[in-house]
């Protein structure tokens, strides 16, 4: 067990924290993490990160959170929500993120909770800590407590701007004081915010674009040496034999050979390239299914549990009775394709033992997570361990796992010297895991005017986010079931959202058409959250969308289409608008996006712009052309200039929509903005050509097929 | 067997003008003024993206012109004026360039906005006023992940306007 007053933080309890030591003087706060039971999901309710903040005597305040930034814009974000409940400028808030040591634990940063959750908990722990401010100022200033007000780092008599003030580091001089946040503690109104909801400049911006900003694969320890792990040549392949003697003969280097794990260390990384080609091993590889005939495959290959995703079987009414009766029906299949995530940033991590604690620099989603599994991994306790999540170039998902971590501990163990893996970009095309091929059908049963009657929705191989209707229909049945995937497979951006809006935002369209109906009128007759009508009516005014019938059947092939489409997820609300021309020799162009987004109320509206936008954009590479083509469990593409993803050329215009409702909890926006893009311009493109797509990517090699 | 020779291991042979300085440098030929730059000279400012030329994370100023480094053996750069991320401006002061992407927000992770910043110096020295069009396809070789193209395109066009005093400012 940990001693008191050894780190980490997160496993001691309050008051054996050293804050003060490792800190200085000062205030804290804390808020405690929930984290799940032995069972799983605790019974304190669902788990969720704490918070804490130190006020020092220089009366600036560190935060500490357990999520990371990855590119999302997260650290300005809660910097700025931090900034607002102490009434402190925005740079005398230095934010702690994702360091296994001093952080408060989280279960990681996905699921588009760092607004719904970590910013609700720093604001609270930020209006508890005001509140004690305010508590010490009064006698200070000798009036009630009700009269002192904070205002830019001082506390002052309300209403005065005299010089009767005191400023925060005064305040806390010589404290060493730790106070739990009261449960009664409620954040200040978003209706209130004065620094919180408006734009500003990324906290990062200087370091970003001066260069000097050091990502994990930026990083050079002294001593360090540079690793690399020999992988299998396809998903599947075992080792049979390994012939070391020439790695080894490579001067500087160091081999590690641990049951299936080898991996080589030189002192840069081309010794530790030419180490690893002089390695020669057999492999056993074990027959893999290939591309064609995939939907097939995972039809027949049904898994069980919810190891990646939550399983969900819902029902109202009777939807197999409705669908019997009703006078229109329509049976469709929709499917997408394994795409990777291309963090431009491959996985990076650097790994250095000191005594017998292992201190880990990862480009991770997920540092508690990978704190504790590379712990197992050596048989240590978590306190043994630290992982630090540096500045990171992107993750959209890809980034949780921990096995490249134990790897460099591994070899860095062997040399005892630090040592850094940094994967190749076809590393990290094929040792990485991918979005999941899923498999949806729908069937659904309307009136003869459209209105809908029944709605059958089945997911295969992906998960039941954006599952539910958004929609009114009295019969409906929704089920979700995993599958044996021949691919590596694991969280993406979006992931299941944007499959099941693709096909129910398609279907719906395709329901509208069929009697002839506008497909904005369609919609807003059946959809059953005023927030996302309010979005659908924003974007299509924007958008100058013109009333029309459903396309009809067309002899052109050719020619403008617009679309649209909605979704409700991750208490977003999301409608796009696209407009595409299919060209004469049926090359797609997306000519215009509009797209309207609503996730209460906007903490950071600059960042929630680029992310609309960026997200928008990584859209459009997994609707339009991005694709893993593989065959006996080998990766075909696993390059750049094999893989394509949006560039300049592929961005279109894109109009955002941003509705701020100060009066609704912030939720995330990293993830919604992208689920209603596929179908809008599948629509699209069916009203330009009469041409109804139902699979993704719908353009791969640039045309309308 | 005998033993083999670590590549890395090659000691430094030539000059490489780096930020207006001369740094020592290993001239083995199947290396990279990528490699050099970050592994030998400690210049991560440059990244690594996809070392086949596709992503445009590595780009430096070759004598002023933006090129791949990761596609530039560093024979080929020896004799030749590099300039990195790290070394566009001043210590202490940023370009223009680097202003209008503060300015417009134009980043995420970051990662790729060195290699954009550097493509966007190469455009306006040559192109100042650079339109739309002009700068789309000079930075087509240029990947952002987290999608934000248009904050970009923003960014290069303010500091287009700036670089012809089109702004209402004094042209640099």
């Amino acid at each position: 067990m940990t001693p008191p007053g050894a780190l980490p933080f997160d496993l001691l309890a309050p008051a054996e924290r050293p804050y003060f030591d490792r800190f200085g003087n000062g205030l804290v706060v804390v808020l405690p993490a929930q984290r799940p039971g032995p069972e799983g999901w605790g019974r304190g309710g669902p788990p969720h990160g704490g918070a804490w903040i130190h006020l020092g005597e220089d009366g600036k305040a560190r935060a500490f959170t357990g999520k990371v930034e990855v590119g999302q814009g997260t650290r300005t974000a809660l910097s700025l929500v931090v900034a607002e409940e102490l009434r402190l400028p925005l740079s005398s808030v230095d934010l702690t993120m994702g360091d296994t040591d001093v952080c408060p634990w989280d279960m990681g940063t996905f699921g588009s909770r760092s607004m719904p959750d970590a910013a609700v908990h720093l604001r609270t722990a930020g209006a508890a800590l005001r509140s004690f401010l305010i508590e010490l100022a009064a006698p200070r200033l000798g009036v009630a407590a009700g009269d002192v007000e904070l205002e830019d780092g001082r506390a002052r008599v309300r209403g005065t701007e005299g010089p009767r003030s005191v400023g925060y580091g005064d305040l806390v001089t010589g404290l060493r004081r730790l106070e739990m946040v009261p449960p009664s503690t409620k954040p200040g109104a978003p209706s209130e915010w004065t620094r919180a909801g408006r734009p500003v400049p990324d906290v990062s911006s200087r370091d970003i674009v001066t260069g000097e900003r050091r990502y994990t694969s930026d990083m050079r320890l002294a001593g360090m040496l540079h690793g690399k792990v020999l992988f299998p040549p396809a998903y599947g392949s075992k080792l049979r034999r390994v012939d070391l003697a020439r790695a080894e003969a490579v001067a500087g280097t160091t081999v590690v050979h641990e049951g299936d794990f080898v991996a080589v260390a030189g002192p840069d990384p081309r010794t530790a390239r030419t180490a690893l080609k002089a390695i020669r091993a057999e492999w056993e590889t074990t027959s893999q299914p290939s591309e064609a005939g995939i939907v097939e495959y995972l039809r027949q290959h049904p898994a069980e549990g919810e190891d990646l995703w939550d399983v969900i079987h819902h029902a109202e009414g009777d939807a197999e009775a409705a669908l019997a009766s009703a006078p229109l029906t329509l049976h469709e299949t929709y499917t997408t394709a394994y795409i990777a995530h291309v963090p431009l940033e491959t996985h990076a991590v650097v790994a250095s033992w000191e005594g017998g604690r292992l201190t880990v620099w990862l480009g991770t989603q997920t540092p508690f997570r990978a704190r504790d599994s590379i712990a197992d991994a050596f048989g240590l306790p978590p306190s043994s361990v630290r992982v630090v999540v540096p500045p990171t170039g992107s993750g959209f998902g890809g980034k949780h796992a921990a096995e490249l971590a134990v790897g460099a501990a591994r070899l860095a163990r062997a040399a005892g010297r630090p040592v850094r893996i940094a994967y190749s970009r076809e590393e990290e095309f094929t040792q990485a895991y991918f979005r999941p091929l899923a498999v949806i059908d729908i069937r659904s049963g309307a009136e003869k005017d459209g209105t809908l009657l029944a709605w059958q929705f089945h997911v295969l191989n992906a998960g039941s986010a954006a599952a539910r209707l958004p929609y009114r229909v009295a019969n409906q049945r929704i089920d979700t079931q995993p599958a044996d995937s021949p691919l590596a497979q694991a969280s993406y951006r979006a992931l299941a959202a944007t499959a099941n809006n693709f096909a129910r935002e398609s279907h719906v369209d395709e329901l509208a058409a069929r009697v002839g109906a506008d497909p904005v009128e369609y919609r807003l007759r059946h959809l059953a959250d005023d927030r996302l009508s309010a979005v659908l009516r924003a974007v299509v005014g924007r958008a100058g969308w013109a009333a029309r019938p459903g396309a009809a059947a067309r002899e052109e092939r050719t020619g403008r289409g617009r679309g649209i489409a909605v979704g409700l997820e991750k208490g977003g609300r999301v409608a796009t608008f696209a407009e595409v021309e299919v060209h004469p020799d049926r090359r797609l162009e997306v000519v215009r996006i509009v797209t309207g987004f609503e996730c209460g109320a906007i903490v950071h509206p600059a960042n929630l712009r680029s992310q609309v936008e960026g997200g928008t954009v990584m859209a459009l590479g997994g609707a339009l052309f991005e694709a893993i083509h593989f065959e006996g469990g080998r990766v075909l593409n696993p390059r750049l200039s094999e893989y394509r993803v949006p560039r300049f050329r592929d961005t279109p215009p894109i109009e955002v929509v941003l509705l701020d409702r100060r009066d609704l909890p912030s939720q995330g926006g990293g993830e919604t903005p992208l689920i209603a893009v596929a179908p809008a311009i599948g629509n699209a493109i069916y009203d330009a050509t009469g041409r109804r797509l139902r699979s993704l990517p719908l353009a791969p090699d640039g045309t309308v097929p | 067997m005998p033993p083999i020779e670590p590549l890395g291991r090659t000691s430094p042979s030539a000059r490489l003008r780096v930020n207006g300085v001369e740094r020592p440098v290993s001239l083995a030929p199947d290396r990279s003024l990528l490699y050099v730059l970050r592994e030998e000279l400690g210049l991560t400012g440059t990244k690594y993206g996809c070392g086949e030329g596709e992503c445009g994370a590595c780009k430096v100023l070759m004598d002023g012109l933006a090129v791949r480094a990761c596609q530039t053996p560093i024979g080929e750069a020896v004799g030749h004026s590099i300039v990195t991320i790290e070394g566009i401006a001043p210590a202490g002061r940023l370009h223009p360039v680097q202003e209008a992407f503060v300015d417009a927000g134009a980043f995420q992770c970051g990662f790729c906005t060195p290699g954009m910043i550097i493509a966007a110096v190469s455009l306006l020295d040559r192109t100042p006023g650079a339109t739309e069009e002009e700068i789309r396809a000079a930075m087509d070789g240029n990947l952002c992940r987290c999608g934000g193209y248009l904050r970009i395109l923003d960014a290069v066009q303010r500091a287009a306007r700036a670089s012809t005093g089109a702004d209402g400012r004094t042209p640099r």
